[in-house]
Parts: C-alpha cells; structure tokens; sequence
C-alpha cells in the first residue's frame, strides 16, 4: 500500500498515484505539499 | 511535512503495519526531500506533528529513483511525470531519500 507525497513544486500527489496504479499498486493516501 | 499528512500516516501505519505501507515523495529538492524521508522513517524533525518521536522506519522512495521508474508503464509515465523527470536532479533526490531510508530502525 502506498502513501503518495507529492509537492506543489516537484511532482504532485495525484501523479505520484496515477504512476502507482498503472504499475499495480493501491494508494491509501495522496497529498501534495507546499514545503516552506 | 504538514500535520495533516503526518496524522494521516500514524493512522495508517496503526491500521496496516508499518512494514505493507511505502510512502513515494515527489519534493523539488533534496533538502526536502530528505525532510520527508525522515519525518516517515525517524520521526518529525521538527517535533511539532503526530510523527515527532515516532520512528515508524516505513519504506521510502523518491518517485524519480530508477526503483520506481522501471514498474511505471512509459506512456504513463511521460504523461504524470513528463519533463519534470529532466527538471529535476533526479540522482540527488534519490540520494537523499535512500540516505535516510538505510537510517531505517531495525
């Protein structure tokens, strides 16, 4: 089960699952992040 | 790492296990990536979220590590990650990530 941690400057939450449920995966839990 | 997404992944962690969760981290940086990494394996750096004092040790990896490249099918792959792949300085944020993650508690 994957936890996705995206950040809004990097490479986001939801594309970080879409790459985990293409390869098979299940996402428990999405965020994308602002680091400050 | 917001409080939010710290609560979320003790929770998590309490329901599955900490050894069936693998936490992906897209940050820009090596600097905060290595903080991600390290607020899901040792704990909040910064002891202000659910993760302070939690050495969880989850599995880490940084999305771009060649690790988790080679299961992402390309077309899927060019179309979630794109140029960002080429943006970013993909060999440090994986070692960052892996540096943290070999500081995994056995």
């Amino acid at each position: 089960m994957v936890i996705a941690l995206g950040e809004r400057d990097g490479i986001s939450g939801p594309a970080i699952a879409a790459c985990v449920e293409a390869a098979g995966g299940k996402v428990v839990f999405v965020a994308t992040e602002c680091f400050v | 790492m917001d409080l939010q997404s710290q609560e979320s992944i003790l929770r998590l962690s309490e329901t599955h296990g900490p050894g069936n969760l693998l936490v992906l981290i897209g940050a820009p940086d090596p600097e905060a990536a290595e903080i991600s990494a390290e607020t899901v394996v040792l704990g909040d750096p910064a002891y202000a979220g659910a993760l302070a004092g939690a050495q969880l040790g989850l599995d880490v990896y940084h999305v771009l590590e060649d690790a988790v490249r080679q299961d992402v099918p390309d077309d899927v792959w060019e179309a979630q990650i794109g140029v960002m792949a080429d943006i970013l300085e993909a060999d440090a944020l994986g070692a960052a990530v892996a540096g943290m993650r070999e500081q995994k508690p056995t």
